[in-house]
């Protein structure tokens, strides 16, 4: 699969991405970072484990390394988990279903990025 | 960019992703230093401040958030000469004003784009090289022009000097004695109000002090013989006229240098009682500048050698100014001249003028760039990376623990050396909590170390201390001693400490050794009285609810094994009294000879003493090699005594007295003793 190709089925901005970061072998190189990456790990930990405080900073990290690679989707579910964590004194009953979105998306962000290798 | 220039950039994100994303934009022209939250980043920095050029800064960070790594910045004025730019998805204003609040340079919000990012760091970073640039630019042309308005000042006032026949070196010491008088005179008061660069300011227009005798007739400014009342009254018009001279300099009027040179040149010739020319001003009507100016020109003039005089010592000249016959003067600014005057001396003694010129602006420049609070320049940092190797060589040599204690961001850094040896990394981040507060110190030492630091002060700043530390597993004494480290403010803050560990466990040891020598009969290798009294009175302090025996003997009959065996006899008999006492005794029980035949044991019992005296006399009382040894015993309790050694030792002494004055040979408990109706203790019957 190309990069594009993998973009478009995860549901990424290929053109945005291309756009700063310039090469294709770079914007591959760190895709494949991503998969490598503990925030998503730290957020399913914290979230079990109702840590509100570090859940807020995992789903923050996430947000912010999809943002960088245009990472669209997961980017959207990443940033409402975010807001919704922000502040918060406890994880309420609101966070699941957005959680449960994150997963999916990181899932399939997952699967598009080994698809390239 | 040129690779010689290339310098390092630290980036703080708490994802490895977004560090090596930006890692990877930048590190074609700059170092990469990465950190993955603030405490890592305030590690760095004060490791590291001089080699970073510009740092990139997440806010959202575990351990210490962006927002605190700024305040740290600012706190340390790192803030000062490094660069920041912020790098967050926060967009909220609030959040951006915040990170300017506190001094970042700019703000890149994510995504972030290569472009974006490479032009801002390089344009951050090339605006901070330049304003180093311009700093050092400055201070060269600050220096080169403070030395020109020196040279011009000198050129004129020889000139005049020059037509007055004088020495050419009266306005150079004029000018430095005015600058000495003056600094005194501002650690004696601050009366005057006045600043560094005032006292700059006077001492250049000292200088200038006689440009009015350029209007005096050549015949009266040289004449050898004395002034008529006419020619004196010509020759004091120099003030007014040196006034004059700087008053009518066009559009000048508010340049300082015109300002002291107007009071310098009108007021040098006051007097402090009020009798001087040209107005006749009393006391402090006459500004500091002319009084100052003053009594350098009369100091001077007093001191140097003249074609009319010889030169006076410092002592017969204050004696002269101050008996007035060389004018009056405020007692003040006498007592400043007075005070400096073994600086006077070496001034003019030493240092040629011309060195003292410029090591004066020298002085003055680097004065104005500090109080400007400009960039270190690169002498200094050379400076100190070159101390820090000599610290680091040496430290390596002396194979001693060497640490750093820094209190906020608190850690510990040791040097290559320490870190291998203890086997610690060489940053310890809480150190309270580390393996060098925990493993290799005691807890409670540490604590304790620490206290007593936080206690010292600037004035006492030293502490030693012998502690065991735990060295690669073995136990070693120690000799800790620590210089702690304090702000140069008003108010100073306890920064943090220096500190060396010296093992001492060989000196211990070996005192240990001494020590135990020193306790020891050299015969028997029993304890001798010395040592028993003391080991003895130990348990007795702790005895709590624990009861002991004190069993006190002498041999009835060494003289006799002496007289008819020889003293080798006498020798071995004692040696196998103490081997016997040694053989029935428990390693924890004290055995002592306390004199040629007299000897202790000293033990712990809980019941059955009765037998266990019983089998220790039986056993000391064997034959040896025929001959009958008899001994005299006798035996006390600690729940007798309240708890003191003499009182004990006098009960079993008492005794084995009645023993041997009731047949020798046997024992006796000093509680089985009758009291007679005189008090004397008399015999009640024996138990051998």
């Amino acid at each position: 699969m190309t990069i594009r190709e993998c973009y478009e089925k995860m549901g990424g901005d290929y053109a945005d991405v291309v756009n700063r970061l310039r090469t294709d072998e770079r914007i591959a190189r760190f895709l494949l970072k991503v998969a490598d990456d503990k925030s998503f790990e730290l957020l399913c930990d914290s979230m079990a484990n109702r840590d509100v405080e570090t859940a807020f900073r995992a789903a923050h990290t996430l947000k912010g390394v999809c943002s960088n690679l245009s990472i669209t989707r997961l980017f959207g579910s990443a940033s409402a988990l975010t807001e919704k964590l922000r502040g918060a004194s406890e994880i309420s009953a609101e966070c699941a279903p957005l959680f449960e979105k994150v997963k999916q998306d990181y899932a399939l962000t997952i699967e598009c990025i080994r698809a390239i290798a | 960019m040129k690779k010689a220039d290339k310098r390092s950039i630290l980036i703080v994100d708490d994802s490895e992703l977004n560090r090596s994303l930006l890692s990877d934009m930048l590190s074609d022209d700059f170092d990469i230093i990465e950190a993955e939250n603030g405490v890592q980043a305030c590690v760095v920095l004060q490791e590291r401040e001089l080699d970073i050029s510009l740092v990139l800064l997440d806010i959202v960070m575990p351990e210490m958030d962006g927002f605190e790594v700024l305040a740290m910045m600012n706190k340390k004025g790192w803030i000062n000469t490094i660069p920041v730019i912020m790098i967050s998805a926060e967009t909220s204003s609030s959040y951006i004003d915040r990170a300017y609040d506190l001094g970042a340079v700019d703000y890149i919000s994510r995504p972030f784009d290569e472009r974006t990012v490479k032009h801002r760091v390089l344009s951050n970073f090339m605006l901070a090289l330049k304003q180093k640039e311009m700093a050092d630019l400055l201070t060269t042309q600050v220096y080169e022009r403070e030395r020109d308005n020196r040279i011009m000042v000198e050129i004129l006032s020889h000139i005049v000097e020059f037509r007055n026949g004088e020495s050419g070196m009266h306005v150079m010491h004029v000018s430095t004695f005015t600058e000495m008088i003056l600094n005194r005179l501002l650690l004696m008061t601050d009366k005057y109000k006045l600043s560094q660069s005032d006292i700059t300011t006077i001492v250049n227009a000292s200088a200038l002090h006689d440009i009015g005798k350029m209007s005096v007739p050549e015949e009266i400014l040289n004449k050898p013989g004395r002034l008529t009342k006419e020619e004196f009254e010509i020759m004091k018009r120099h003030a007014e006229d040196g006034e004059k001279m700087l008053k009518d300099i066009p559009y000048r009027h508010n340049e300082a240098i015109i300002r002291f040179g107007r009071e310098i040149c009108r007021w040098h010739h006051e007097r402090y009682d009020g009798s001087g020319y040209p107005d006749g001003l009393k006391g402090d009507d006459i500004p500091i500048s002319a009084q100052v100016v003053a009594l350098a020109d009369v100091y001077d003039a007093l001191t140097s050698k003249r074609v009319y005089k010889d030169s006076f010592t410092h002592e017969k000249a204050i004696d002269m100014i101050k008996n007035g016959e060389c004018g009056a003067f405020n007692p003040l600014i006498l007592k400043c001249l007075d005070e400096i005057k073994d600086d006077l001396k070496r001034e003019l003694h030493e240092n040629s003028p011309s060195h003292g010129l410029e090591y004066e602006i020298r002085e003055n420049v680097e004065q104005l760039l500090k109080t400007s609070g400009s960039d270190v320049s690169n002498r200094t940092i050379r400076l100190l990376e070159h101390e820090r190797m000599k610290f680091r060589f040496y430290a390596d040599l002396s194979r001693e623990v060497m640490f750093e204690y820094v209190s906020s961001p608190e850690m510990i850094i040791l040097n290559d050396w320490s870190a291998d040896y203890l086997e610690l990394p060489e940053k310890i981040i809480d150190p309270a909590t580390s393996d060098f507060a925990q493993r290799i110190f005691r807890k409670k030492d540490f604590d304790e170390l620490m206290t007593r630091m936080r206690k010292s002060s600037p004035e006492s700043p030293i502490i030693e201390g012998k502690y065991i530390l735990n060295i690669r597993g073995e136990k070693k004494w120690n000799k800790v001693i620590v210089k702690t480290l304090w702000s140069d403010d008003e108010n100073p803050m306890y920064e943090g400490a220096l500190g060396k560990c010296t093992d001492i466990t060989e000196e211990t040891e070996e005192i240990q050794q001494l020590e135990s020598l020193a306790d020891k009969d050299p015969i028997t290798s029993l304890f001798n009285a010395r040592a028993a009294k003391r080991l003895i009175t130990k348990c007795l302090d702790n005895a709590g609810e624990k009861k002991y025996a004190l069993v006190f003997f002498d041999l009835d009959n060494l003289k006799h094994a002496n007289d008819k065996y020889g003293h080798l006899f006498g020798n071995e008999l004692i040696k196998t009294v103490a081997d016997r006492m040694l053989a029935n005794t428990r390693a924890t029980d004290v055995c002592a000879r306390v004199g040629g035949d007299e000897f202790v044991i000293f033990m712990q019992y809980k019941d059955g003493l009765a037998q266990m005296v019983d089998r220790i006399f039986k056993c000391i009382t064997q034959e040896l090699k025929g001959f009958t040894v008899s001994v005299s015993m006798g035996v006390a309790l600690s729940e007798e005594c309240e708890g003191d050694y003499d009182t004990l030792y006098h009960m079993a002494d008492q005794a084995a007295y009645a023993v041997k004055y009731g047949g020798k040979n046997a024992y006796k408990f000093y509680n089985q003793l009758k009291q007679t109706p005189k008090g004397r203790l008399s015999d009640n019957g024996s138990n051998a």
